[in-house]
């Protein structure tokens, strides 16, 4: 009788043993998101602009990632951006559809504008101050040009100007860069609230 | 080294785990559709057949033998492997997301498939050395891995052949198979035992 209690615990022990060791693996292995989706996106400007055609840097990773989406739209970030992508996807490079204009920024005139606040909902990283019948003004440094909030204005009073980009505040529209990361997190801060 | 070798061939050639032993046919009838996916069902089998064997050669050399608990033998092995693939699936998960991507979804499917339990079991009924017993695992996945590919390019011609309505599908797909097991028979007296 005695015999069968070492098969019995070695058996259960085992099953005990590794029981635990997945469980607290599962735990710290835990994976958030799709990595590959946070990889792709950290490749992107982060400039939000939409002009790929998915609202935002994020969602165009995640388009990119399930495959809904080619390696080769985004525009800020041209060829160089679409060779890494196409490089960690394990895609074929495509040709760049649309060459990035100069940069831009958005300018309201104000004496036209009539604190509608439709602007301020569109703007992907909230660089719009303002309050309803108030005037709204653009945050220039913070504008990353994407031009949402000229197609929403009622009264047509948001112009796209070049930007008087000065030297000191200038950075390349590039992943890993200050203005990526800001971009980034007022993103993110949009979509929060 | 001379030993190792005719191990190999013998696995990969003459002793054929699907065509020659009949282990594994479920993968190989199911995943075998798509040249593709089976190349990705290929590497994960090679993957977990080697682990497989390491493992639970150590497990039957360290703990079954002393113990004097051989006959547990079967469900101790599923338990190993079951819970080492899990393992490294998580592991692989968080660390390698694209090899997760192109192995992760084969590796549950094969977790405890006959044929790597079968491995396993035929290790210890050889009486291999760890070194043996590993590349006996290697071989087996190898020749596995070469029947699924040819078998998969088979089947994708078989597409665009004029079949026999009553031959359509499954019927032809096991006839192949049998003519394949057939042809391979050709190799038996390569190696002996």
């Amino acid at each position: 009788m005695s015999d069968l209690w070492i098969p019995v615990l070695v058996l259960g022990g085992a099953a005990a043993l590794f029981g635990l060791l997945l469980a607290i693996s599962s735990k710290l292995f835990k994976v958030e998101g799709n990595p590959l989706e946070e990889k792709v996106d950290k490749m992107l400007p982060q400039t939000q602009c939409g002009q790929c055609g998915f609202p935002g840097c994020k969602p165009y990773a995640h388009a990119v990632v399930s495959g809904e989406a080619e390696v080769n739209h985004c525009v800020p970030g041209g060829e160089r951006v679409m060779l890494q992508i196409a490089d960690l996807m394990g895609v074929e490079p495509k040709d760049i559809t649309e060459e990035a204009a100069a940069p831009m920024v958005a300018f309201i005139r104000e004496d036209e504008c009539i604190g509608c606040t439709l602007c301020i909902k569109a703007c992907p990283v909230d660089c719009i101050i303002g309050a309803p019948k108030q005037y709204h003004v653009v945050i220039a440094s913070e504008c990353t040009g994407c031009t949402l909030c000229v197609e929403p204005c009622p009264v047509d009073c948001i112009d796209m100007l070049q930007k008087p980009e000065l030297l000191e505040h200038w950075s390349w529209p590039l992943p890993g860069t200050a203005r990526a990361d800001l971009g980034h997190e007022r993103r993110e801060h949009h979509h929060a609230t | 080294m001379h030993e190792y070798l005719i191990i190999l061939i013998s696995m990969v050639l003459v002793n054929n785990f699907v065509l020659a032993k009949f282990l594994g046919i479920c993968p190989f009838l199911g995943v075998s559709a798509k040249t593709e996916t089976a190349i990705g069902m290929s590497f994960a089998v090679m993957f977990v057949m080697t682990l497989a064997s390491v493992s639970t050669w150590l497990v039957q050399h360290w703990l079954l033998q002393p113990l004097g608990l051989e006959y547990l033998q079967t469900v101790f092995f599923i338990l190993v492997i079951a819970s080492l693939v899990q393992l490294v699936e998580m592991i692989m998960h968080k660390t390698s997301p694209l090899l997760h991507q192109s192995l992760g979804v084969f590796l549950p499917l094969i977790t405890t498939n006959c044929a790597v339990l079968g491995v396993a079991l035929l290790n210890v009924q050889k009486d291999l050395s760890l070194l043996a017993a590993s590349l006996y695992g290697l071989g087996a996945a190898l020749g596995f891995s070469l029947v699924l590919v040819v078998f998969a390019a088979l089947r994708e011609r078989l597409d665009g052949a004029p079949i026999p309505t009553a031959f359509k599908g499954s019927p032809i797909t096991l006839i192949t198979a049998g003519m394949m097991s057939l042809a391979f028979l050709g190799f038996s007296g390569l190696v002996k035992g």
